[in-house]
């Protein structure tokens, strides 16, 4: 998506249900932040500037999971202006923590948060970008890795695929060399079905995967809640590991909920 | 060539050979398992300390006296100091519309690995035929420097059959020096022998004495009770015969447990596989090729013509399991499993490759 001697590409980042913390990813980038601003027009970034330019836009970064009507119609026009269209983390690309919602009745749980319900306005689920329009590209993580936007901006920008593998956590922590929590210490660790792209953090730290990045591309989580049973983690225990960032995210929906499971 | 060395002379060993330039890889306590790392000297090895190794399952345990070769395998592979998980290809410049390329050299500082097992010495041998021939510049910069000190198992893991796969216990090729860890009541040596030039004339500016009957008697002896105790095993005549069985039911019930998730893989001493990755810095005028490890547990790795080859966890761990065991000889010459048990242990749900192999060799499981 190279354009023409004298204009850069048109980058715009737009925030729906969401903590901030992956468009602060962007800003976080100090080294590269000035290289990027040179690379691309930054059009549209509340975050860092209150100064808007018009649509149409090059790469749309999405941040945020849709959970009102007025999002639903938003995300559209998004779509509309934008060339390509990325989600980044784990709101925009699996409905985020938000999506505990999905699983529990709403009016309840407005009654008992809430002072006054009837001043909100919300739909009764958090979904993901792609359940409404079409998505180029999903950036995982809670929030996304540093390395990963750079290298999805780098390949839009280059027109190329991203490198960005949908193997597991485990193929980054033993590539760090790090051992393997759960067989070492007895750590329940979400590494084997969770989505690479962290460089493994957490086992680094001698701590379990919490699964920010969602599954990985083959999760095979019966297998593992097996594993965390024998290791003696309670059920209720099991259901929660899985419900967090990515609840909504399949097969982790069913894994938290065993009775629901098919 | 062979002599008993004291303590000091094997830390006079390490020391000369880290004087001579060379990096000592050994097996080091991190993260509460006995790993590889650089080591200054001998008081990095984690004297004293074993480990209890099962499917799926790694303790700590300590010994009764400080022995410095007191456990198995370490939970690393030692493959990372030769063959790195990342490593750049070349570099491609753009600067006003010409392009240059650039190779990196693959120049490493020279490595010693200190301590290494039969097995994994085999492993070496193992990747020699992969890298060597046609030449990985890498890999070959690093194995021709390479100086080998091999240590005599004592105590094998649960998880061990070096036995079955004829590479171990003591080590036998592909050695500089081997040490054998030697007690006799409070009196702590090594017997040292040396294969090579080098390693003759690395002894030769040690202190120590000639070894006796009675100090060889005692090092046959220990390898004869480390043969006797291996915690594993493989038939050598299953893996043939599974393959004949490739639609058996024991492939989709451990395809079951299996998570794909290519521990498996990444620990063993000899997987070798790798894709490239091709990355672009963001003024487009830097681009760069990368070499990293790969799996065939992931589903990239049989991406061909828009759609994996191998979808099913079923079809990547037969793949693995029957090229380690099976097709490796066709390729190599050699079995691609030297026995070290390291996918055993590390698989996080314990799946053992002798058991599916007794499984699948016994059992015809139906029409085949």
């Amino acid at each position: 998506m190279n354009s023409g001697a004298g204009s850069r590409p048109k980058l715009a980042v737009w925030k729906f249900a969401s903590c901030d913390g992956c468009q602060l990813t962007l800003l976080d980038c100090e080294d590269e932040l000035l290289e990027v601003a040179g690379r691309v027009e930054i059009a549209h970034f509340l975050e860092a500037s209150s100064a808007r330019l018009a649509g149409p836009y090059d790469l749309s970064l999405v941040e945020g999971s849709i959970t009102t009507a007025h999002d639903v119609d938003r995300i559209q026009e998004v779509r509309a202006e934008s060339k390509s269209l990325v989600t980044i983390g784990a709101c925009s690309t699996a409905g985020g923590i938000q999506a505990l919602r999905n699983f529990s009745d709403l009016d309840e749980l407005l009654s008992v948060v809430y002072a006054t319900p009837s001043f909100l306005s919300t739909l009764d689920t958090s979904t993901p970008i792609s359940d409404h329009v079409p998505v180029d590209f999903e950036l995982r993580g809670c929030p996304i890795d540093k390395r990963q936007l750079l290298e999805v901006i780098g390949a839009f920008l280059a027109g190329r695929k991203p490198n960005v593998p949908d193997h597991c956590v485990c193929v980054e922590c033993k590539a760090r060399g790090n051992p393997c929590v759960l067989v070492a210490h007895g750590t329940p660790c979400l590494g084997p079905v969770t989505h690479a792209g962290c460089g493994a953090l957490c086992p680094a730290f001698n701590r379990g995967c919490y699964g920010c990045f969602g599954p990985m591309e083959s999760p095979n989580v019966e297998s593992l809640i097996c594993a965390l049973t024998e290791m003696g983690m309670p059920p209720e225990d099991v259901d929660r590991v899985f419900h967090t960032f990515n609840a909504w995210s399949e097969p982790f929906r069913h894994a938290g909920r065993r009775e629901e499971r098919p | 060539m062979a002599m008993m060395l004291s303590l000091d002379a094997v830390a006079a060993l390490v020391d000369h050979l880290r004087n001579d330039g060379r990096k000592v890889i050994g097996p080091v306590l991190r993260n509460a398992t006995i790993s590889l790392d650089e080591i200054d000297g001998v008081d990095d090895l984690p004297a004293g300390w074993t480990e209890h190794q099962d499917g799926g399952s790694y303790r700590l345990e300590r010994l009764d006296r400080p022995e410095l070769f007191g456990h198995a395998t370490p939970a690393l592979p030692w493959k990372s100091w030769l063959y790195p998980p990342r490593t750049m290809l070349m570099r491609a410049n753009r600067d006003n519309g010409s392009v240059t390329i650039e190779k990196p050299t693959p120049g490493a500082e020279p490595f010693a690995f200190f301590g290494i097992r039969s097995c994994d010495v085999h492993a070496l041998d193992i990747l020699d035929r992969v890298f060597l021939d046609p030449a990985d510049p890498t890999y070959t910069a690093r194995r021709e420097k390479l100086f080998v000190v091999a240590a005599t198992c004592a105590r094998p893991g649960g998880t061990c059959f070096c036995v079955s796969m004829g590479t171990g216990p003591a080590p036998s090729i592909g050695y500089d020096i081997a040490l054998t860890e030697l007690w006799a009541g409070d009196r702590h040596e090594f017997l040292a022998r040396a294969a090579t030039d080098r390693g003759r004339a690395l002894l030769g500016r040690l202190e120590g004495r000639a070894p006796t009957e009675a100090d060889l008697a005692a090092a046959d002896h220990l390898v004869g009770n480390a043969t006797q105790n291996m915690g594993r095993q493989l038939d050598p005549t299953h893996p043939t015969a599974a393959a004949e069985r490739y639609e058996h039911p024991q492939w989709e019930a451990v395809a079951r447990r299996c998570l794909a998730c290519a521990n498996c893989t990444m620990v063993c001493p000899t997987c070798f596989c790798s894709t490239t990755e091709d990355t672009t810095d963001l003024s487009g005028a830097v681009s760069e090729r990368w070499r990293r490890w790969d799996s065939c547990f992931a589903l990239d790795f049989s991406f061909l013509a828009g759609a994996p080859v191998r979808s099913s966890t079923k079809s990547r761990y037969r793949q693995w399991l029957l090229h380690k065991l099976v097709t490796w000889h066709d390729q190599f010459g050699t079995s691609g499993c030297v026995g070290c048990g390291r996918c055993i242990t590390w698989c996080p749900v314990g799946i053992d490759l002798t058991a599916e192999m007794t499984a699948l060799a016994l059992d015809p499981g139906g029409p085949s």
